[in-house]
């Protein structure tokens, strides 16, 4: 049995009256992907926002490799190595697609102001190092060809690989996919199954994603949390989960 | 018409430093600040509070404040021969803006498009009346009037403007070049990806306060430089130059004009907006009255907006693009 890398304990999230997240508790297994389904409004989307720093939670706690992690900001859970995507993706329109991979590797000279003005050679070798990673990531997503136009000309499928490629630019030691599979056509899934099974095979990342596709959750996934009203329902392999019913019931609300 | 010139060239030089400090702040970062003026006005107030000299005997209640920087160092060897107190002034005027601009931005920085505006607005505005109704500090609406000459006795009087067009021409091109540095650098990238979408920034890891508070300090640095220099060309100051229609929107005008977030946005829509805010006083009577004149540049504003809304700048690059294009057609041609 691989360790958890990510333990998620009695997280609770309110916004105002509702409560979002509700005593949440569960594991993420170092190397694994996991998948996390639930109805609409089951608190997965919050318990991301949770994971990666984007809210502060009213109560519980979260740790990665040992470490507590829940309320610190967004930029330091990305240095611990957990990086998120989003549902609708969010590129950098008006920058090519090189440039929104090359925007982020972290502690780049280039990113003082003294530095980027006074040690411009050290400033350009860096970008160069860069320059080579993005592109190795750009033919690992089989995003080379539109390495250079803006990246609001890509196509919904291709804007979810950016996001996977954004992902792996940092280095992750674990991602966040949320729903990297809605609205991707056939051939560009097949492109985005492989990578995301490549980067745990070849990179050792693991993955938490959030998916609604049930053959896409079936055939990735090796484990599968189901969340409802805030809290985990039930989990299991992907085998296990589908026949269990207690989460159909949670799906058609009864 | 030769000095109508020089002058005309002297404020375009000059406004083109303060919407460069605006591109920083809209152009790369998405910043919306709408108090331009708050800044220039610092920057201005703060170079003549120390160079002034002390008003002379029958006006001597005017203002208690003096610092007759110039007159201090004049005893000194080598030192007091040049001009340094410029550069001190200028260095002053730095100071003060950012060391308000870190208070303000950290304070505002986290407030969202509008807010920002709103905030920056107010804070503009409470910088001018601080000056106009501190009289011991600005000496009120008659402002300060003995700000000293750059070169004064070292160049003729009448080459006066055309030396002070060099110095302005000099100090712009420090801050242009310096600019075009950073916003092509790791950190201009940052900085235009906050401006995209600062969610995504976030989530790829960058601090987004720090850099969004960098490029605050940075760009309310180069509006308050654009101050002083400003108050070593008029060489007296009052409240009424830093409203928010002569300090802020024409400056955005230029931005706007030029192209947000373009490199040459600040000369191109300097020298378009000043070339008729300018150039229409010399137009007959109704058409020279200022309110008319207000309204030919917002007039001026909407239309780029609707017809092109990247600004001029673009445009001239494409125009530019294509000669070249022609020419190296009637090349081959010619050779063939």
């Amino acid at each position: 049995m691989a360790s958890a890398i990510l333990r998620v304990r009695g997280l609770v999230m309110d916004f105002g009256g509702v409560r979002a997240v509700d005593n949440c508790s569960l594991n993420v297994d170092e190397g694994s992907i996991t998948g996390l389904i639930g109805p609409n409004g089951a608190g997965k989307t919050t318990l991301f926002n949770l994971i990666a720093g984007f809210h502060k939670p009213t109560a519980g706690r979260v740790t990665f490799r040992g470490e507590r992690i829940d309320g610190l900001p967004t930029y330091l859970v990305f240095r611990k190595g957990i990086v998120r995507t989003f549902q609708i993706p969010r590129e950098l329109r008006r920058m090519s697609v090189l440039e929104n991979l090359m925007l982020v590797p972290s502690d780049q000279a280039g990113e003082s102001m003294w530095r980027a003005v006074a040690a411009r050679w050290l400033v350009k070798r860096q970008e160069r190092a860069i320059e080579a990673q993005a592109r190795e990531v750009l033919e690992f997503t089989g995003l080379s060809e539109v390495a250079d136009i803006p990246a609001e000309g890509l196509s919904g499928g291709q804007k979810k690989l950016l996001e996977l490629a954004r992902t792996l630019m940092a280095r992750p030691r674990m991602v966040l996919l949320d729903e990297p599979g809605a609205g991707v056509n056939p051939t560009l899934l097949r492109r985005l199954v492989g990578g995301i099974r490549r980067a745990r095979e070849e990179l050792g990342i693991t993955f938490l994603i959030i998916e609604h596709d049930m053959g896409l959750v079936m055939r990735l996934c090796d484990h599968v949390i189901v969340m409802s009203e805030g809290a985990v329902l039930t989990q299991g392999t992907p085998a296990a989960v589908q026949q269990d019913e207690r989460v159909v019931r949670a799906y058609l609300g009864a | 018409m030769l000095e109508f010139l020089t002058a005309f060239a002297i404020l375009i030089g000059i406004y083109s430093v303060f919407t460069l400090g605006l591109n920083v702040h809209w152009g790369y970062t998405g910043l919306f600040n709408i108090g331009v003026a708050g800044f220039f006005a610092l920057g201005a107030y703060a170079a003549s509070l120390l160079t002034i000299r002390p008003p002379s005997s029958d006006q001597v209640d005017d203002y208690l404040y003096a610092g007759d920087l110039a007159n201090r160092l004049e005893g000194l060897p080598v030192i007091g021969a040049l001009d340094v107190w410029f550069v001190a002034a200028l260095m002053a005027a730095s100071l003060v803006t950012a060391a308000v601009a870190l208070v303000v931005g950290t304070i505002t920085i986290r407030l969202r498009g509008d807010y920002l505006a709103i905030a920056t607005l107010g804070i503009a505005e409470s910088v001018r009346l601080v000056f106009l109704n501190e009289r011991w500090l600005g000496n009120g609406s008659k402002g300060l009037y003995t700000i000293p000459r750059v070169f004064d006795g070292i160049v003729p009087a009448q080459d006066y403007d055309r030396v002070y067009l060099v110095v302005v021409l000099v100090v712009f091109a420090a801050l242009f070049l310096g600019i075009r540095a950073l916003v092509h650098s790791p950190w201009g990238r940052v900085l235009r990806a906050i401006r995209e979408d600062e969610v995504t920034a976030e989530a790829s890891g960058k601090h987004v306060f720090r850099f969004k508070l960098q490029a605050f300090v940075l760009g309310a640095v180069i509006m308050g430089i654009g101050g002083a220099l400003y108050a070593f060309n008029l060489r007296a100051i009052s409240p009424s130059a830093f409203t928010p229609l002569l300090g802020t929107f024409i400056i955005w005008a230029m931005l706007v004009v030029g192209g947000s977030g373009r490199l040459y946005a600040p000369i191109v829509g300097a020298f378009i907006v000043w070339g008729i805010w300018s150039g229409s006083q010399f137009l007959p009577d109704p058409l020279s009255s200022p309110n008319v004149r207000y309204f030919s540049v917002g007039v001026l504003v909407v239309l780029v907006l609707v017809y092109a809304p990247d600004g001029v700048t673009p445009l001239l690059s494409r125009v530019r693009e294509r000669w070249t294009a022609r020419r190296r057609l009637r090349r081959a041609v010619a050779e063939e």
